[in-house]
């Protein structure tokens, strides 16, 4: 993005437009009001800056602080809340149990809806009726963990485990599309859950627009030969 | 369960449900010797949990499962952070350093053991009885991980300066590998050599002796070799 301005706090956001990781990333910078420097990484063509920053893995989103990189996506969101403590927190500060139940659910997202997905949207017949299956099991465990009466997954309070699973709720649609089911039928909680997140400003502007996802994931089984 | 509002007292009863030779148990064991926490041990069947497991952690039915006052804590490294920041204090060793973009660092090797070893240690496990070359590509990659892994422990410990991950004391990236040596020891009687090969990586060799010799891993980090692999012959034998 041209002009855009170096914060006093020198933060910067290696990333890919419609990756759900990175959004993680967008969503909890503009919850604690920290102005960054959004840098779009060309992963056909990865940068000089990205490979130095993420030797390990060449991945994005990476988060360079003063120049120094955090990776992966859940880690750079533990890294933003004990770096600038007096931002707004993502985890709740002095409730051990609460934070370990926060971990969890951002874990489970970690582990299982980007992977089960994919399974969804590339695979055809058996392999992806099961792949369907296993994301309704998935949705449904989420829609449990949320319960009746709870806004967000810790509570009253917008926080990690939200972050994690919020740019996917774009992802929603075209998984819907892809698996013939609806999330509202299935998994009303977490539906409504998706609409509440999308109300907030940090989610609304960095979460692509369902359709777009869709195309995206068209243009992607179009390169791959996936009919 | 029910879960009162308020937080279990830190003097309430502990327990570990697991499983002995488990990567994922023993770091929690550690890390309550540690703090100098008792607890109690149950022992698991995988192939016949217990209600008290399913109940605890309906979602993945997985050990390690930390109970506390009653209420249940799962999956490895979230243990271990809870572990960390219910008993802090200055006369208690620290799993992670207080230091921001540290926390991160140790964080980012806990995941990369949990990603690359695990992916290695799984085929060296489940596929063993096959011993072809799926196998022999698990030992690879446990190679690869591990030279990486070198790499890493020279940065964390001043280039070796330091005798473990988390500097003059056990912390939170020696404890998730450190689960893995029980393992570790029985592939390399299968294989003739250690899989922590002193002569391609030194430092993490050195790390293994130390960490092994440590009080706080005695009894709990396996040192028999031949009942690890006969662990190993009776999880396969059920899986046929």
């Amino acid at each position: 993005m041209a002009g855009a301005a170096k914060s006093g706090h020198q933060l910067q956001l290696l990333d890919f437009w419609v990756s759900p990781f990175g959004q993680r990333c967008r969503i909890a910078l503009d919850e604690k009001g920290l102005p960054y420097e959004y840098l779009e990484q060309d992963l056909a063509n990865k940068s000089e800056l990205l490979l130095r920053s993420n030797p390990v893995h060449k991945k994005i989103p990476v988060l360079l602080h003063a120049g120094r990189p955090v990776c992966e996506s859940l880690i750079i969101l533990h890294y933003l809340d004990e770096a600038f403590p007096s931002s707004a927190p993502l985890l709740p500060a002095g409730d051990a149990y609460a934070r370990a139940q926060a971990r969890f659910w951002a874990d489970y997202v970690d582990k299982k809806v980007y992977e089960c997905g994919t399974r969804l949207w590339k695979l055809k017949g058996e392999p992806q009726a099961q792949a369907v299956a296993e994301m309704l099991d998935i949705l449904r465990t989420l829609d449990g963990a949320l319960g009746d009466g709870r806004e967000f997954f810790g509570g009253a309070a917008f926080g990690l485990a939200d972050v994690a699973l919020a740019p996917f709720t774009s992802w929603f649609h075209a998984y819907e599309r892809f698996g013939g089911f609806s999330v509202e039928e299935e998994c009303p909680r977490l539906a409504a859950w998706a609409k509440r997140c999308a109300q907030r400003p940090s989610v609304a502007k960095n979460v692509t627009p369902p359709e777009k996802v869709y195309d995206f994931i068209c243009g992607l089984k179009k390169r791959f030969g996936i009919e | 369960m029910a879960g009162a509002g308020a937080g279990a007292a830190a003097s309430d009863e502990l327990k570990v449900l697991g499983v002995w030779p488990s990567p994922f148990v023993i770091p929690v064991r550690i890390a309550l010797t540690m703090k100098g926490l008792s607890y109690e041990y149950v022992e698991e069947d995988l192939y016949n949990k217990s209600a008290l497991l399913v109940g605890s952690n309906p979602v993945q039915k997985k050990v390690p499962v930390l109970l506390h006052g009653g209420r249940a804590i799962n999956e490895s490294q979230i243990i271990l952070q809870y572990i960390d920041e219910l008993w802090a204090g200055t006369s208690l060793p620290a799993l992670l350093p207080s230091d921001p973009y540290e926390r991160a660092m140790a964080r980012f090797w806990a995941a990369y053991i949990d990603d690359k070893v695990r992916a290695a240690w799984v085929v060296l496990v489940f596929r063993y009885n096959n011993k072809d070359e799926w196998w022999a590509e698990g030992v690879a990659r446990a190679g690869e991980a591990l030279d990486t892994l070198e790499g890493a422990f020279r940065d964390c410990s001043s280039e070796g300066k330091k005798p473990f991950f988390g500097g003059d004391g056990i912390g939170f990236v020696d404890l998730v590998l450190g689960g893995y040596l029980g393992w570790f020891g029985a592939v390399g009687k299968i294989i003739g050599r250690r899989l922590i090969d002193p002569a391609r990586t030194p430092l993490l060799a050195a790390w293994e002796d130390r960490f092994r010799a440590a009080d706080v891993a005695k009894g709990v980090v396996p040192d028999d070799v031949d009942k690890v692999l006969a662990y190993q012959q009776a999880l396969l034998a059920r899986l046929q």
